[in-house]
C-alpha cells in the first residue's frame, strides 16, 4: 500500500533539542528551595540494621532532613522495598538524607552510625538450592513477580551428586510445561545433545543514570523522572508515592536510555517524593554511575541445561530445557519463562518440556533487559545449532531453516499461532547481502595468528500488545494535536507511531502537534515503552483514534452539508462529498462545528470503555476541538513475533584472544516499516549492545563478600567505538503483519540477540568448533581455549566473567 | 559512596619551588595531581582524602619534549597525546609513541600525563572499592584468597598484595633504560626506571619510590635504543579505554645477518612492577630473529609464574606476546 507518511524518514521533533543540548532531562530541572538527596546504601549483602544514629549528621549545617524506612509505605514481598532495615544486597538503600547541596549530603551520610547484624548470603542460585545452603530470606528462597507465592525449595544432595560438576542438577522446578511426547521425540532423534550453559546478568548501562526530582504544590505531586514510559507507570508511581493518579504530574520529556530498566515504575525514584512530602522542600536525587549498578537493575543471569534431539536432516524432534534464574533479592523478571517460550517459538521443537526455577539471591534487582530470556536463549541456541550442524554434517543455514517458524506456526504451552513470521526470509536476505556462500568458505582459514570465523545469529521477542487508548484533537485553528502517552525512550517511535494517525487522516505532518512529555498534557492510557511493543501497539491506538476522528468528521459534514456520513471522504485536511467537491469542510471548520455540537464530537460525552486516565484527559480537553478517541479493540488472537537474523565475519587472533568484526549484516522481520532511519538506528544500536553482551561486558561479584567488581564503565566494559564495526549493513523484510491495521510490528529486542548470538557463533567457528556454553566469552577464555588450557571458572559458576 | 568529592584545599603553583614548599608544608596530607585522571577517581570515591591537592599543571618547566646530547628529555607533565604525536618520539622511540597512544581513551590521553601514567596507583578492584586491604594500610588481601576474583592480578612477585602495574608506558621506560629525575626540597636525584617502580615486598602502599615531598620532574630516554627494532602490544578486553590484561614492550638490535645482538623486553600487568624478562633476553641474544627463536624464548617468558584462581590465561598470553615481540618486531 502506498503511504505518504508511513515508511518515510522524517525529523522527530525532539532531535534538535538533543543535539543542541537544550533538552532537559530529569536532573536538569531546578525549582525554588530545592535540596539534594543522597542515599545510604548497604555495605553488606544480607544484614539486619540494629541501630541507626543520625544525631551527628542532622546537626550538620545544610542538612535539612532524613527519610528512614519507617517513613515510607511498605509493600508485600517480593516487591522491591523503597528503603529497608533488612538490606538484601550490597547497595540497597537504607535511608536518604537531604541537604542544601550534594557535597553536604554526602558528608552527612558518613556521619551516620549504623550497626549491622550480618547474615549468611548467596550470590549463586545453586548454593541456595543445595540442602543447608545459604538463602536470601529465612523462609523462602524461590519466587519471582507474577508467581503468587514465594516458597522454599531445596533440591536433594542426590540431585547435585547425579549431575556432577559439569552438568546442571535438575531438582524440583518452580514451574513447568510440556507439549507433545518427549520420549517419542528423543526416540526419533539421530543426534541427542545434553548441554549446560551459563549467561551473565549484565547491567543495562543506560547513558543517563536514573534521576528524580519531586515537589508538592496544592495537593499535587510534581515528579520529574527518568523513564522509558509515560502513561503506563503513572498509576504505579501514584501507588508507590501514595497519591491519587489524578494528583500526580509526571514529567519526562526525555530519557537517556533505559533498555528495560526504566520501563515500569522503579521504587528508588519515589524517594525524593516521599522526602519532599516530609520536609516540604523540593527534592532532587541524582544517582551516580556507581549507584546505577546497584539500583539500575540488571539482566537476569541464567544457569541452564538442554537435552535436545535432532533428526538426520536437522529437524529438532525433542527439546527438554531446564532454566535456573538468578532472580536477585526482590521482584525479578520472568526471563526463565521467556527462555522456554522463545525456544518453543524460534526452534519449533516437535516435542518439548520447559522447567524452571527462580531463586532469590543477594544481588541487586533484576528486571527486563532488551530481550529478557529471549536473548540469553539466542546466545545459547545459535552456537548449539552450529555444533549440531557440524555433527550432522549439515549446512548451518539449512539447520536453521528446517526448524524455523512460519506464519501460523504454534508455540508454547497454549500453542498459540503466530500472526506473521518471516525469520527465514530475514535469514536469506542477510545471507545474500553477506555473501554467505563465499564467506562460509573462509571459515577457519588461518593467516598468521588470525583465524576467520563466520557466525550466524537470530533472535526473537514478542512484538505487540492491545487494549490501550488513542487520543487526538483537531483544533479550530486546523492543527491536529496527537496525544501520545508511550514515553520517549530515545527510539523516536513515539513520533513514528503518531504518524499513523496523521496518515489515516490524510494530514500534513507540519500541521501536527505532538502532545507528550508530561501527564498533565492530557495523555491517553498507553502501554509502556518496553517489550518491543511500541510500534505495533501505538500504531493501533493512533489508528483507532484517527478512525474515530474520521467518522466524526464525516458525521459533522453530513449534518452540516447534507447527505450521509459515508458520502464523504477525509483527505488533505478536509472532509469532502464524494460526488461534489464543492461540498467540503476544512478540518478547522469541522473542529469549530464539533465544539458547537458538543457531545461525543467535542469530548463532552466520554465512551465508557476508555481507561480512567484517558477519560480524565478527554474531560480536560472537552470543548477544545473535534476529539478523536477510542480504545483499541481491533482483534488480536494470535501471537505477534519480532525476529531478526544476522551474520558476522570476524578475524580472531588465537595468540591474544582478541577478535575484530570485519562485516556485520542484520535483517529485521518487523512488518511494515514505519520509520526507516529509526529502524536502521535500532539495528545498529542493538548490534552494538549484542556485541557487548556476547564478548565484552564484565559481570563479576566476589562470592566472599557479595561485592560487585564492576561499578564503572571502565570496569564493566560496554563496547567502545573501536570494538564494533564502523559500518553495519542493515535491512528488513517489510512484509505486513495482519493484526496491525498498517502491518507494523515491533523490533527493538531481537536486534541485540541476533548480534550477540552471531558473535558467539563466529568465535566458536574461528576456534574450529569450540563451544563455550557461556555468555560473555571474554578474551581470557579465548586465550585459554586456543592454548587448550582449562578455563578458570567452573562450568556452573556465576558472576565470574 | 561514590562520585562525590570531599572538600580539600586546591593549590595551583606556577613554579617548582612553590610546589616543593607546599609539599613540605602538608607532608603526607598533600596530594600531587598531574592530569588528574587517577586522582579524581580516588577523590570521587572518597577513598583518598588529602587536605591539600597540589595541581602541577601550571608549572611550565614540567612540560615538553626536548632533544639533548644524551637523548630525549620528557617533562613529567607532558600529555600522553603530545608524546604519541611527537615526530621525534615517533622517529627515534616509536615504542613510546605507540604505548602512549594506547593508554585509555583519546579524552584521557589529552589530559593525562606521562608522569601520571607511570606513577598511577594499582587498579585492583578490591583496593579501588575502598576496602581496608594491605595496600590501603589494612591487614588483609581480598584478591589473593581462594575465592578472590583476580583475573587482572599478578603472576609474579605477590607479597601479601597481588595487584599489578596497570601502566601502558611503564614497561617502555624499563625497556628503553629511561632515567627518572626526581626533585624534593633536599635536591635532585636520578633513578633508572627499574628502580623507580617498587613492589609490595618493598613498600606495600606505594608503587613508586616517590615520597611525599618528591616531584617527578623529567624522564630521560637515552639515545642507546634510538631507532632500534621495537615491539609494543597491549591486550585488553576493549580496544580503547581499558587497562592491559598483559602488555609487552621490547627494543631489539638486530645485525645485518639477522642475528639478535641486544634486546630488552618487559611485560606489564603481570607483576606489581614492570617485569623485565632477563631469561628471554639471554635466550635470544646471539640467535637469529625468527619463529624458532621466538618460540623458544616464549617458552621461558612466564617461567616461575604463580597464577591465582582466575588469571592463568596470562601465562599463554604472556608467552604469545613475547613470541610476537621477538618474531614480529
Amino acid at each position: 500500500m502506498a503511504y505518504s507518511l508511513i515508511g518515510k524518514d522524517f525529523t522527530p521533533p525532539d532531535v534538535r533539542a538533543k543535539v543542541t543540548g537544550k533538552a532537559k532531562y530529569a536532573e536538569d530541572f531546578r525549582v525554588e528551595g530545592m535540596v539534594f538527596v543522597k542515599l545510604l546504601l548497604s555495605p553488606m549483602p544480607n544484614a539486619k540494621v540494629r541501630k541507626i544514629d543520625t544525631a551527628e549528621a542532622l546537626k550538620m549545617k545544610g542538612v535539612v532532613g532524613i527519610l528512614l524506612p519507617e517513613d515510607v509505605p511498605s509493600f508485600p514481598f517480593p516487591r522491591d522495598p523503597i528503603l529497608s532495615m533488612e538490606p538484601k544486597y550490597v547497595g540497597q538503600p537504607i535511608l536518604a538524607i537531604a541537604a542544601e547541596d550534594e557535597s553536604t549530603a554526602a558528608e552527612a551520610l558518613e556521619k551516620i552510625k549504623i550497626e549491622y547484624e550480618p547474615l549468611p548470603f548467596t550470590v549463586d542460585p545453586l548454593q541456595s538450592l543445595y540442602p543447608g545452603g545459604p538463602d536470601a530470606y529465612p523462609d523462602v528462597n524461590v519466587g519471582v513477580r507474577g508467581i503468587p507465592e514465594a516458597k522454599k525449595i531445596k533440591w536433594t544432595a542426590k540431585d547435585f551428586a547425579d549431575a556432577g560438576d559439569t552438568k546442571l542438577p535438575m531438582g524440583q522446578p518452580l514451574a513447568e510445561w510440556t507439549v507433545g511426547d518427549l520420549d517419542k521425540g528423543f526416540g526419533e532423534a539421530q543426534l541427542v545433545m545434553d548441554e549446560t550453559f551459563v549467561t551473565a546478568s549484565n547491567s543495562h548501562h543506560s547513558m543517563e543514570p536514573r534521576s528524580a526530582m519531586a515537589y508538592w504544590q496544592n495537593g499535587k505531586c510534581y515528579f520529574h523522572v527518568s523513564t522509558q514510559s509515560q502513561s503506563y507507570p503513572l498509576p504505579l508511581y501514584a501507588e508507590l508515592i501514595g497519591v491519587a493518579p489524578k494528583d500526580l504530574v509526571m514529567i519526562s520529556e526525555f530519557c537517556g536510555g533505559g533498555f528495560g530498566s526504566k520501563g515500569s515504575a522503579y521504587v528508588v525514584a519515589t524517594i525524593p517524593a516521599h522526602l519532599s512530602k516530609k520536609i516540604n522542600r523540593p527534592c532532587m536525587m541524582r544517582l551516580t554511575r556507581a549507584e546505577e549498578y546497584f539500583l539500575g537493575s540488571r539482566r537476569t543471569g541464567i544457569q541452564g541445561r538442554i537435552k535436545i534431539g535432532f533428526r538426520k536432516d536437522g529437524r529438532i524432534t525433542a527439546a527438554d530445557i531446564y532454566v535456573v534464574q538468578q532472580n536477585g533479592a526482590t521482584e525479578g523478571f520472568p526471563d526463565f519463562r521467556n527462555v522456554g517460550a522463545a525456544l518453543s517459538l524460534v526452534y519449533q521443537p516437535m516435542n518439548m518440556r520447559w522447567r524452571g526455577i527462580s531463586v532469590f539471591t543477594n544481588l541487586p534487582l533484576s528486571t527486563a533487559q532488551r530481550g529478557p530470556g529471549q536473548n540469553q536463549l539466542a546466545c545459547m541456541m545459535e552456537p548449539l545449532l552450529d555444533k549440531a550442524a557440524r555433527e550432522l554434517k549439515l549446512d548451518r543455514l539449512a539447520i536453521r531453516s528446517i526448524n524455523a517458524p512460519t506464519t501460523g506456526s504454534k508455540s508454547e504451552e497454549r500453542q498459540t499461532p503466530v500472526s506473521s513470521a518471516y525469520i527465514s526470509e530475514a535469514l536469506m536476505a542477510s545471507a545474500a547481502k553477506f555473501g554467505w556462500d563465499e564467506k562460509k568458505k573462509l571459515s577457519g582459514q588461518r593467516k598468521g595468528s588470525k583465524v576467520t570465523g563466520i557466525g550466524v545469529g537470530r533472535a526473537y521477542h514478542p512484538a505487540g500488545s492491545s487494549g490501550f487508548d488513542g487520543l487526538l484533537v483537531i483544533r479550530p485553528d486546523g492543527k491536529i494535536h496527537i496525544h501520545t502517552g508511550i514515553g520517549n525512550l530515545g527510539t523516536y517511535s513515539y513520533a513514528a507511531t503518531s504518524r499513523v494517525a496523521a496518515e489515516i487522516l490524510g494530514c500534513n505532518w507540519d500541521n501536527v502537534v505532538l502532545e507528550r512529555g508530561r501527564t498533565d498534557n492530557n495523555l491517553p492510557w498507553n502501554n509502556g515503552q518496553f517489550g518491543s511493543n511500541t510500534s505495533f501497539t501505538m500504531s493501533r491506538t493512533n489508528y483507532v483514534a484517527a478512525m474515530d476522528a474520521k467518522q466524526k468528521l464525516q458525521e459533522i459534514a453530513a449534518q452540516t452539508l447534507g447527505g450521509k456520513p459515508e458520502d464523504y471522504v477525509v483527505a488533505d485536511e478536509k472532509v469532502t462529498a464524494k460526488s461534489d467537491a464543492a461540498k467540503s469542510m476544512t478540518f478547522a471548520d469541522a473542529a469549530k462545528k464539533a465544539i458547537e455540537l458538543g457531545g461525543k464530537y467535542s469530548g463532552k460525552e466520554i465512551a465508557p470503555e476508555l481507561n480512567d486516565l484517558t477519560k480524565r484527559s478527554v474531560e480536560a480537553l472537552a470543548g477544545s476541538g473535534l476529539i478523536g478517541v477510542a480504545k483499541d479493540t481491533i482483534p488480536m488472537k494470535d501471537h505477534v513475533p519480532a525476529m531478526a537474523a544476522a551474520f558476522m565475519h570476524i578475524e580472531l587472533d588465537v595468540e591474544t584472544g582478541k577478535w575484530q568484526i570485519l562485516d556485520y549484516v542484520a535483517t529485521a522481520d518487523c512488518g511494515t516499516v514505519l520509520h526507516p532511519k529509526g529502524l536502521a538506528s535500532q539495528i545498529r544500536g542493538g548490534g552494538v549492545m549484542g556485541i557487548g553482551m556476547a564478548g565484552l561486558e564484565r559481570v563479576v561479584y566476589d562470592p566472599q563478600n557479595g561485592l560487585p567488581a564492576n561499578v564503572g564503565f571502565y570496569q564493566s566494559k560496554p563496547p567502545s567505538y573501536l570494538d564494533v564495526p564502523s559500518e553495519m549493513q542493515v535491512g528488513w523484510v517489510d512484509k505486513p503483519d495482519p493484526q496491525n491495521p498498517v502491518g507494523v510490528k515491533g523490533i527493538g529486542e531481537p536486534l541485540m540477540g541476533c548480534a550477540a548470538s552471531a558473535l558467539l557463533s563466529a568465535i566458536s567457528d574461528a576456534l574450529g568448533g569450540h563451544y563455550f556454553n557461556r555468555t560473555p566469552v571474554m578474551p581470557d577464555m579465548i586465550v585459554n581455549a586456543a592454548a587448550k588450557r582449562p578455563q578458570s571458572h567452573k562450568v556452573l559458576a556465576v558472576n565470574t566473567q | 559512596m561514590k562520585d562525590m568529592m570531599p572538600k580539600f584545599d586546591l593549590f595551583q603553583p606556577a613554579d617548582i619551588e612553590t610546589a616543593l614548599k607546599l609539599l613540605d608544608k602538608y607532608g603526607a596530607k598533600a596530594w600531587k595531581m598531574a592530569g588528574g585522571q587517577d586522582s579524581l577517581d580516588w577523590f570521587k570515591d572518597r577513598a583518598k582524602r588529602p587536605d591539600a591537592v597540589i595541581d602541577l599543571s601550571g608549572i611550565e618547566a614540567l612540560k615538553g619534549i626536548r632533544e639533548t646530547a644524551a637523548g630525549l628529555e620528557i617533562g613529567a607533565m607532558t600529555t600522553l597525546a603530545e608524546i604519541a604525536a611527537n615526530p621525534i618520539v615517533k622517529e627515534k622511540f616509536g615504542l613510546l609513541a605507540t604505548a602512549a597512544g594506547r593508554v585509555a581513551s583519546p579524552q584521557i590521553r589529552t589530559v593525562g600525563t606521562i608522569g601520571g601514567n607511570v606513577s598511577q596507583d594499582a587498579r585492583c578492584w578490591y583496593y579501588r572499592s575502598g576496602l581496608d586491604c594491605y595496600r590501603a594500610g589494612g591487614n588483609t588481601c581480598y584478591a589473593g584468597t581462594p575465592q578472590g576474583m583476580n583475573r587482572e592480578h599478578c603472576l609474579f612477585g605477590a607479597s601479601r598484595c597481588v595487584a599489578v602495574t596497570p601502566s601502558d608506558t611503564a614497561p617502555v621506560m624499563v625497556a628503553l633504560e629511561a632515567e627518572f629525575v626526581i626533585r624534593s626540597s633536599k635536591g635532585e636525584r636520578v633513578l633508572p626506571a627499574d628502580k623507580y617502580f617498587i613492589g609490595p615486598a618493598v613498600n606495600i602502599t606505594h608503587m613508586t619510590v616517590l615520597e611525599p615531598g618528591d616531584i617527578l620532574m623529567t624522564i630521560r630516554i637515552p639515545s642507546k635504543w634510538a631507532g632500534a627494532k621495537f615491539y609494543y602490544e597491549k591486550v585488553a578486553d576493549r580496544n580503547t579505554w581499558d587497562f592491559p590484561l598483559v602488555n609487552v614492550a621490547s627494543a631489539m638490535k638486530v645485525k645485518a645477518d639477522g642475528v639478535i645482538e641486544d634486546i630488552r623486553i618487559v611485560c606489564g600487568a603481570v607483576e606489581c612492577v614492570p617485569r623485565r624478562l632477563n631469561a628471554v633476553e639471554d635466550i635470544v641474544k646471539g640467535s637469529p630473529q625468527n619463529e624458532d627463536t621466538a618460540t623458544l624464548a616464549a617458552s621461558s617468558a612466564a617461567r616461575g609464574a604463580a597464577p591465582l584462581n582466575f588469571n592463568h590465561f596470562k601465562i599463554p598470553l604472556m608467552e604469545n606476546l613475547v613470541k610476537r615481540a621477538i618474531r614480529d618486531s
